[in-house]
């Protein structure tokens, strides 16, 4: 044990072990700032040219009682000399502000054997003999366990510069970490003063000389040190989660009109728009519930400016009757879904992808809409530019994927370069040919174009009801029938411009992993490392949904074995009472039989988290045919 | 001085729209029902006011009420039941430019559009609102409504209903940010029309409840009131309205008030016999929320790239020598 607290005792300059990728995590109570650390950890990274994916740890709870095992606040970073696509396996690294949300993260079984933790150690010689008891108690235990426990005197080591070390602590945290990864510190000064720039010049010079004195610290203690080469970027890129880039899409779409109520974990692109809009001209408009706010995007776009809603698993429920409207009476509408875990309230925080077959067939009736879905942060900036134009060529709904796991990972990827092609062409006021009809379904395509507000001559009243070529309430069944064919021909139309899905790997082999939504990084890696290993496995992943694009049966047909992976409840073969001819298959899976009629097997892992690559590597390996 | 070119435009533009340009099929109301009055009340608005039919919309939710925009010759939203108001709310904050009407019923706007009822009123968005109140549910054959008497014989309360009947009135004056509240009865077309045109020339969301018959599932409802004219009490003020001599003559049963008087206006709305009609309450100064809203920003795609880049800015990483120049 003594050995374990070598960081007591000065060390001699050490040399930097290289390493290709590392997960780092800082967790502290919430409020205390491992937030900003961890952030501007990957900032400064992610400037050195290293990849980076950051995660926000965050507790259920907004003020959760200090020192709680639920109470982990803060950061995972995974820091890597390539691209990094995803949050990686447990963690390698952490630095913790308490010993119980580190056991939080244990308990969680986040750690991977043998991790180096960096400990707070004032709660050592804590007043409370209950609170320094637990700490020995729980230092000793993870010591006992194989971790390699450094105690760490931050409060100590703050008290020196500032008297509240509660607000520094993070800065003199990541001075450590700057050092340990032998992170550029003049870099690290940048950006904080970058974080903090809109306040005053003191409160920089304060975090920098924290920042400072953390280094100094690890570099005069600390008996290790690592180096994550990097590869310079030679263009400019962006850092921002899933829900910012979302929002900066709304922007760049043209779209201007956002109707929400507040909903985890979508709220925070929201947010971000709220404060853009006030900026660059726009509304978001937070209704009185979510069937308002989906009525309210209606009536926009209705009126010619195609509007967006933004919500997660139970607002997207409630609106569904709002988006069977929109199908019916063809009005484009972009509606994000943003998904948690379910049913009911579910797990609002956390990941999973259980909201696609309700995508696809939800809302009463036939309601054929387009459902794509995010598959990396980048996409969730492009895929709401892709919507819109989806949404006003076809007037239709499209349904846009996210979900809790892109919403708050961080990645840097190309700094989007506007086209004036992404945005909507002003409202369409000319009048309209004597004689046209508001629903001139096209016979091939099922296309009609629509008549906005403010078009002489366009006047008509769009309806729920099913309704012929001039929108008039439709009694005759041949019509209905019509009708029902050109919205589902548009579908067909939409799909004729799609192309198949590129194949990760080779384009034929033992096993084709096929995925969707925020699993492609994980998945891609998984594949990547059985490839290493000799294996024939590639993987395929899909952005649009519904429809399918052209291709998938043809690149299946070259496997032995084709299956998916997802986060949503797949029943497990090995259960009891499950076989064929009751099995529920995954989402995707599911999708693929129905229309290929091929065997697609899935796995699936419905934990809140996102998936590990390591875990799935392992389970690929086992599903080999 | 305009050239020959504007004159032309001008008297292009003054094409005079009469009645039956606001007119569309036969409405298939039941005879007698109170949504035919309203209808003709609101097309001649229309023509009075000559609104450019294509600039003009009228959205409702569902029920016999909600059919109304199909027999306008207007851009008309027939939407799903209860969700009227916000449709129309999105309708108005995306086109100002747009005349936005909206027709509900008891059920529609009372019952499951109750939530958006009240946040319209706070919204205040200009638009004009007619509550077409039959006091039972119409097109679903006959159930008892929000607004229903106790004790109304329905189909769901066969043996009376149970509960005291919701205020429309009294509900819309407790909402702060409430601007216009009036009440008329489809049996007056006269003064019912003037209160369509006062609610129309409200800036901001004007709520006309309309106390109508149904001739089919509520026969003798209404009937004591339009027999007896001193069952209806006239509101007039000079900054409400004015009451025409051959209404005076029937309808002696009048009172003055101040439209500004709120306190009063939530005296006469809890009053059901004799029924009130007129403006209760009207005040044009409480802000519009899409005037709030609206920055009035030309949304070029010029200043929506300068605006993105500025965005973009603040998360950029830049390649260690800085921003290319």
């Amino acid at each position: 044990m003594q050995a374990a607290r070598a960081a007591r005792g000065s060390v001699a300059p050490r040399a930097a072990t290289t390493l290709t990728q590392h997960v780092v995590e800082i967790i502290s109570d919430s409020g205390e700032g491992a937030q900003r650390c961890g952030q501007s950890l990957g900032a400064i990274a992610a400037r050195m040219g290293n990849g980076v994916w950051t995660v926000e740890i965050i507790p259920a709870e907004i003020r959760p009682p200090a020192r709680s095992v639920a109470g982990a606040s803060g950061n995972r970073i995974r820091l890597g000399t390539g691209p990094v696509t995803n949050g990686g396996d447990e963690t390698d690294l952490v630095v913790a502000f308490n010993e119980q949300v580190l056991l939080g993260r244990v308990r969680a079984r986040e750690l991977k054997a043998g991790a180096t933790i960096l400990l707070e150690s004032m709660w050592r010689d804590h007043p409370d003999p209950a609170i320094a008891a637990s700490y020995i108690e729980v230092h000793d235990r993870l010591a006992a366990a194989g971790y390699r426990v450094h105690e760490v005197p931050m409060e100590r080591e703050c008290r020196k510069l500032v008297s509240d070390a509660r607000r520094g602590k993070n800065m003199f945290a990541l001075g450590m970490l700057c050092s340990i990864y032998s992170l550029d510190l003049e870099l690290a000064r940048e950006q904080i003063a970058l974080a903090f720039g809109k306040k005053a010049a003191s409160v920089v010079a304060t975090n920098v000389t924290l920042l400072d004195a953390g280094f100094a610290w690890a570099e005069e203690h600390l008996d290790f040190k690592y180096r994550i080469p990097a590869v310079q970027a030679t263009e400019a890129q962006i850092v921002v989660n899933g829900n910012t880039a979302l929002a900066l899409g709304v922007v760049a779409s043209g779209m201007d009109i956002c109707a929400m109520y507040p909903i985890t974990p979508a709220t925070s692109a929201s947010h971000y728009l709220s404060e853009m809009f006030e900026n660059v001209g726009g509304i978001v408009h937070q209704a009185e519930d979510e069937i308002a706010a989906c009525a309210f995007a209606i009536g926009a776009s209705y009126a010619g400016r195609c509007a967006v809603t933004i919500t997660s698993g139970p607002g997207y429920s409630l609106k569904q009757e709002g988006i069977g409207l929109a199908v019916m009476a063809e009005i484009p509408l972009v509606v994000v879904n943003v998904q948690r875990g379910g049913p009911s309230t579910g797990q609002p925080t956390k990941a999973e992808q259980g909201d696609l077959l309700t995508s696809i067939f939800g809302s009463h009736g036939d309601a054929p809409k387009v459902v794509m879905a995010a598959a990396t942060v980048e996409d969730c900036f492009y895929s709401m530019i892709t919507a819109r134009k989806i949404a006003e060529t076809f007037n239709m709904v499209v349904i846009v994927l996210s979900d809790a796991n892109l919403a708050t990972s961080q990645t840097p990827f190309p700094r989007p370069i506007f086209s004036e092609a992404w945005v909507a062409p002003p409202i369409d006021q000319n009048p309209v040919p004597a004689g046209a009809r508001p629903y001139d379904w096209d016979p091939v395509t099922g296309l009609a174009r629509r008549f906005v507000p403010g078009q002489p001559g366009g006047m008509h009243t769009v309806t729920g009801l099913a309704h012929d070529r001039d929108s008039h309430v439709a009694y005759d069944p041949d019509i209905n029938e019509e009708s029902l064919r050109a919205r589902s021909l548009k579908l067909a139309a939409f799909q004729t411009t799609l192309r198949p899905p590129p194949v990760f790997g080779d384009a034929e082999g033992d096993l084709l992993v096929v995925g969707w939504g925020s699993t492609k990084g994980t998945i891609e890696e998984a594949v990547e490392r059985l490839r290493a290993e000799g294996h024939k496995v590639s993987s395929m992943h899909l952005r649009f949904l519904q429809p399918l694009p052209p291709g998938i049966k043809d690149v299946m047909a070259r496997f032995t074995k084709v299956m998916t992976v997802e986060t949503n409840w797949a029943d497990r073969p090995e259960d009891e009472i499950i076989d064929e001819t009751n099995r529920r298959y995954s989402a995707l899976a599911m999708l693929l039989r129905a229309r290929y009629l091929v065997n697609v097997d899935c796995w699936t892992e419905v934990k809140g988290q996102p998936i590990k690559p390591g875990t799935l590597a392992r389970v690929l390996r086992a599903r080999l045919p | 001085m305009t050239t020959a070119a504007t004159e032309c435009l001008l008297q292009l533009y003054d094409e005079r729209h009469e009645l039956e340009d606001y007119q569309s099929g036969v409405p298939r109301w039941c005879t007698g029902c109170g949504d035919n009055a309203i209808l003709a009340a609101v097309q001649r608005l229309c023509r009075d006011e000559q609104l450019k039919p294509e600039k003009t919309v009228f959205v409702s939710g569902i029920g016999c009420s909600s059919r109304l925009p199909h027999y306008m010759k207007t851009y008309g939203f027939h939407g799903i039941h209860g969700r009227a108001l916000p449709i129309a709310e999105g309708v108005r904050m995306a086109r100002p430019d747009l005349h936005v009407f909206v027709n509900t019923g008891d059920g529609d706007c009372c019952s499951i559009g109750a939530a958006h009822w009240i946040h319209a009123l706070r919204y205040n968005m200009n638009l004009t609102v007619f509550l077409h109140d039959n006091q039972v549910y119409g097109l679903t054959k006959k159930q008892a409504s929000p607004t229903s008497p106790k004790g109304l014989k329905s189909n769901t309360t066969p043996r009376g209903s149970y509960l005291e009947a919701l205020n429309p009135l009294t509900v819309t004056l407790g909402v702060q940010n409430v601007s216009f509240v009036a009440q008329a009865v489809d049996w007056i077309p006269e003064v019912l029309y003037d209160i369509v045109s006062a609610a129309f020339h409200h800036k901001g969301l004007s709520f006309v409840r309309i106390v109508q018959r149904c001739p089919e599932w509520l026969p003798q409802l209404l009937e004591p009131f339009l027999h007896d004219p001193m069952k209806v009490k006239l509101l007039h003020h000079d900054d409400g309205l004015a009451i025409s001599p051959g209404i005076a003559k029937v309808y002696k049963n009048t009172q003055r008030h101040d439209p500004a008087d709120m306190n009063r206006a939530r005296e006469i709305a809890s009053g059901v016999d004799p029924i009130p009609v007129g403006i209760l309450y009207r005040n044009p100064d409480v802000p519009c929320y899409e005037d709030l809203r609206v920055t009035g920003q030309l949304r070029t795609p010029d200043l929506i790239r300068q605006g993105l880049e500025a965005e973009l800015d603040k998360f950029t990483v830049w390649p260690q020598e800085g921003p290319a120049t």
